[in-house]
Formats: structure tokens, C-alpha cells, sequence
């Protein structure tokens, strides 16, 4: 038992030592001009204003592009494919595709997204890559949400005389999305913090302007911070530092939220 | 299936069911039963665990078509027309053959109003008003109004176990059926639960077709019309329930009934 508490506490206590160093690193430059400025050659003026948008309009369109797919494709598997050949094929290339590295599907993106379709070095182009890149998450909870739900609640909806479908819409799907939320919202989280793939799509390390809708050239919070942490300046560090607790920061916030709200819906009522 | 149908008076068969036999997948639950249920009549349907009675009325509603490899042969008919029939609508039968399940399953995020009318709002068919005149009355069917009625809007999971069936009764009678299965309705239930929804039998009967799966002999005897006494998939016999267990023609179920076995 002492060998299981030490296997805690050692890492837990790096990871303090790490997050303090940071910290400290970032004291000097976490304030409102660092969280509201552009890109900078003077590491000093040097903000992550752009970085910060970016990474908001990437997790909105992601959030977008993935959440209705994954549920969707969660709720063919589980209520209507079950047991069927499709749907069990389609079960294991999602377990695959899930322990697929994020660099792979950084290429799958600037081979499909930015080349084949055309879409360039874009905002879009990007979301879509993360989309597919949590698609897994966001169908492998939603489905474990589902099945959730007793079996005896969908036989009294059709002993009433619903088809499937209303079944689904007006029962299984309520009583679900609770957990489909919480899986969804740290699906996101993870892609909030994804750099990879966002580096072969091509997103800009140095950007002096906001992103300027869906199809412009951006950047993102990790790629910001991978830019600044290679720059040979230790004042560029300090930026990185910074900009690494804003990062942990707003997932932490993320993954509180989901929290919160799977507290609170499965508190409702019931 | 029209909604409306000519009430035939007691003594008219409901269903009649003819060479039903029953899989799930390679194994045969359900032997070539014949049986025909009255109209207006508590029906039960007795045997040990395992004999095939839940898997019966489950046909008769058409839910047993919805487990995966699950199938039939045989015909059974509803006031002459065949449930299986390709043109009929498994959903709409549902609705005039409403069903009762082993243990309470009220919808948990919904309040007691919102349970009853759960059927018709599932299936979109709630009017625009009246529809407190169909919860009263649908719970005053079930005789659960005087005990609920003044918390109608407290969640439907809130109510004690035996309450929380007669809810699921009401639920199933709101969206107004003709027959009601009832699948050992008091298992999960105590005494005193228990011979409220069997006084509940016997009112209702009067105006549904009921069909009772139990494994309790004694509710069989006190709550039914005609019993059913099925031994691993086959029907053994079908008669009065008081000639079944005063004199049983069958010497199976004279075992059965006297607690030989089961």
C-alpha cells in the first residue's frame, strides 16, 4: 500500500514542482496588455490576444463539426445497428481510430481539408481535423450515456405505443445528456490543448491580427506557446510560461464545467 | 387497425391464438400454443420460471419481435384480424394493447401528471386541452387519484413501490387501450401493494381485457377468470380457474398446482 501512495503522491508532486515553476515564470507577464496583445518582436509587448480568439473559434467549430456526427453515429450503433455486421465494423475502426496519434490525422487534415477540398491553411480546415481527432471520444461516451439508460424505460415507451425514434427523442436521449455532455466537453478540452495536427494544417505562429472568419489563416493557444517556448530568448519564455497557465487554465475551467453540469442534470427531478 | 372497434360483450374471444410458436435465435420457447382469451375476462397465465408465459404475452403485443433474433409462426388474431398481418403497424397495436411490466418503470425526470400523459405525448397524440381531465381520469382508473392527487407535479419515481405501479397502470390506460397485459404485475410488490392492484383487477376487468402472467398460484385463483397453465413452452391446459384448481384434467398440473415441482 505505502509502493501505491508513493506511485501517487511522486508524480502528483512533480507535477507541482512543474506547475510552480511556471508559475513563477509567468507572474511577470500575466496581466490584462499580455491577455489582450497581438504578436510582437519585443517579448515584452508581445500578447495572445489572437492565439486566445483562435482557439475559441477552433473549439466552437469543432464543438459544431464533431457533437452532432458523434451523436448521431452513437445513437445508430447503440439503438439501431446493434449486433448488426455494419455496425460492429464500424464499432472497431472507431476503438482503432481512436489510439490513431494526433499527428496522422494532422495529415489526413492537410491532405483532405486544407489540399483535396480546397479549404487552405484555414480555420475550417482546422476545426474539421479536431473534429475527426475527438470524433471517437465524443461517439465511445455518448454510447456508454446511452446504454445507460434501463432497458425497461424504452420497453415502457413502446408498450405505450411509440416508434423508436420517439422513444429515443423523448426518453433515452434526455436521460443521456448529461453523460453525452460531459464526454463531449472533455473531448473538447483535449482538442483545446492539441498541437500537432494543428502545425501540419498550418496554423500561423506569428500573427499579428484577429482571425478573420472561417476561412482566414489563425492561430492557437498551444501553437503560440510551442513558438515562443523554441525562441532562444528567455523573455519569450516567460511568454510561454504565461501562456501555458492560460491554457491550463481555461481547461481546467472546461472540465469544471463539465462537472458542474452532470451534477446538475442528474440532480434534476429524478 | 382501426382505433375504434364494436365492444363484443363478455364471452367473445379478444385474441385467438392458433400453432404459436416462439425462438429467440435457435431456441424454441414456445410450442404450438392454442388458446383463445375472452373479452372482458381476467386471464391468467401460470407455470415455473422458464415455462414460456412472459414470452406469450409478449406476442400478443408484438414486443417480442423486438429483441434481436427474435421470431414467431403461427397466427394470432385480435377481434379477427391478424396482429401479424404485414399491413399492420406494430406501433398502433401497441396502443389498444398496452402492457404492465414485472417491476415499476415510471419515467424518472417526469412528475406523476407528466407520467400518465407520457403515452400520448410520446406519440404526439395529446389534445390540446382536457388533459387534466385525462389524468384524473386515467389515475382514477388505476384508484391511485385520491393518494396522488395533490401532488400531481412530485416526481412519478417519488410514489412507494405499489403506487408507482398503479401509475404505470394509468399510464397504459391513458392512451386508452382495449386489452392490458399485465407481466406478473405484484412481484416486486408487498401484501398489502399487492391486493390493491388484484381489487384493481377485478374493477378493471369490467371494462379492458386483461391477460395476467403470475407465478403466485393463490393471485391466479383470487384475481382470474380462466387460467392458463404452461409448462416448458407448451400449453398443458386451459380452463375455468376454478375447475383448473379444484380438478385439473392434466396430471401435471395437478403436480404443479399441489407443489410438487415449480
Amino acid at each position: 500500500m505505502g509502493l501505491c501512495l508513493l506511485a501517487v503522491l511522486l508524480p502528483l508532486g512533480l507535477l507541482l514542482l512543474l506547475l510552480g515553476a511556471v508559475a513563477r515564470d509567468a507572474a511577470v507577464r500575466l496581466n490584462l496588455d499580455f491577455l489582450l496583445g497581438y504578436s510582437s518582436r519585443h517579448a515584452a509587448h508581445a500578447g495572445i490576444l489572437p492565439a486566445v480568439v483562435g482557439s475559441l473559434l477552433l473549439i466552437t467549430w469543432t464543438a459544431i463539426l464533431a457533437l452532432p456526427a458523434g451523436v448521431g453515429a452513437a445513437i445508430y450503433l447503440e439503438e439501431y445497428g446493434r449486433g448488426g455486421r455494419i455496425a460492429s465494423w464500424i464499432e472497431i475502426n472507431i476503438a482503432n481510430l481512436a489510439g490513431v496519434p494526433s499527428v496522422i490525422y494532422g495529415l489526413l487534415g492537410l491532405g483532405v481539408f486544407v489540399r483535396a477540398l480546397g479549404l487552405g491553411r484555414s480555420v475550417l480546415a482546422a476545426a474539421a481535423t479536431l473534429a475527426l481527432l475527438v470524433l471517437p471520444i465524443v461517439i465511445l461516451s455518448s454510447r456508454e450515456a446511452l446504454r445507460m439508460v434501463p432497458r425497461s424505460l424504452r420497453e415502457a415507451c413502446y408498450a405505450l405505443g411509440a416508434t423508436r425514434w420517439q422513444a429515443i427523442w423523448r426518453v433515452v436521449l434526455p436521460m443521456a445528456l448529461p453523460g453525452m455532455l460531459t464526454g463531449s466537453i472533455l473531448a473538447l478540452s483535449r482538442a483545446l490543448g492539441e498541437t500537432a495536427p494543428l502545425l501540419v494544417v498550418g496554423a500561423l505562429t506569428y500573427v499579428t491580427f484577429l482571425p478573420d472568419g472561417l476561412s482566414g489563416p489563425f492561430t492557437a493557444l498551444p501553437i503560440q506557446i510551442f513558438n515562443w517556448v523554441s525562441r532562444p530568448q528567455e523573455q519569450f519564455v516567460r511568454n510561454a510560461a504565461a501562456g501555458i497557465v492560460v491554457l491550463l487554465a481555461s481547461m481546467l475551467l472546461l472540465n469544471a464545467l463539465a462537472i458542474v453540469l452532470r451534477h446538475r442534470l442528474q440532480k434534476r427531478p429524478s | 387497425m382501426a382505433a375504434s372497434h364494436i365492444d363484443t360483450g363478455a364471452g367473445v374471444h379478444k385474441f385467438a391464438v392458433r400453432e404459436l410458436s416462439a425462438w429467440y435465435g435457435a431456441k424454441r420457447v414456445l410450442h404450438a400454443i392454442n388458446l383463445d382469451i375472452a373479452a372482458n375476462e381476467a386471464t391468467a397465465i401460470i407455470g415455473p420460471s422458464g415455462c414460456g408465459k412472459s414470452t406469450f404475452i409478449r406476442c400478443l403485443n408484438r414486443m417480442h419481435e423486438l429483441v434481436a433474433s427474435a421470431r414467431i409462426e403461427g397466427k394470432i388474431r385480435l377481434h379477427g384480424a391478424d396482429v401479424y398481418d404485414g399491413r399492420i403497424d406494430p406501433v398502433l397495436l401497441r396502443r389498444r394493447v398496452g402492457m404492465v411490466f414485472q417491476k415499476p418503470n415510471p419515467f424518472p425526470s417526469m412528475s406523476v401528471r407528466e407520467n400518465v400523459l407520457a403515452g400520448l405525448r410520446l406519440t404526439r397524440s395529446l389534445p390540446e386541452s382536457g388533459s387534466d381531465e385525462i389524468v384524473e381520469r386515467a389515475l382514477g382508473r388505476a384508484a391511485l387519484w385520491d393518494e396522488v392527487k395533490d401532488r400531481l407535479d412530485d416526481p412519478g419515481v417519488g410514489l412507494s413501490a405499489g403506487q408507482q405501479q398503479r401509475l404505470c397502470i394509468a399510464r397504459a390506460l391513458a392512451v386508452n387501450p382495449d386489452v392490458l397485459l399485465m407481466d406478473e404485475p405484484c412481484s416486486a410488490l408487498d401484501p398489502s401493494a399487492t391486493a390493491k392492484i388484484e381489487d384493481l383487477i377485478h374493477t378493471l376487468k369490467q371494462s379492458y381485457t386483461l391477460v395476467i402472467v403470475t407465478h403466485s398460484m393463490q393471485q391466479a385463483a383470487r384475481v382470474s377468470d380462466r387460467t392458463a397453465f404452461f409448462l416448458s413452452g407448451a400449453l398443458i391446459e386451459f380452463s375455468a380457474t376454478d375447475r383448473l384448481f379444484t380438478s385439473p384434467q392434466d396430471s401435471r398440473t395437478e403436480d404443479y398446482i399441489t407443489g410438487k415441482f415449480g
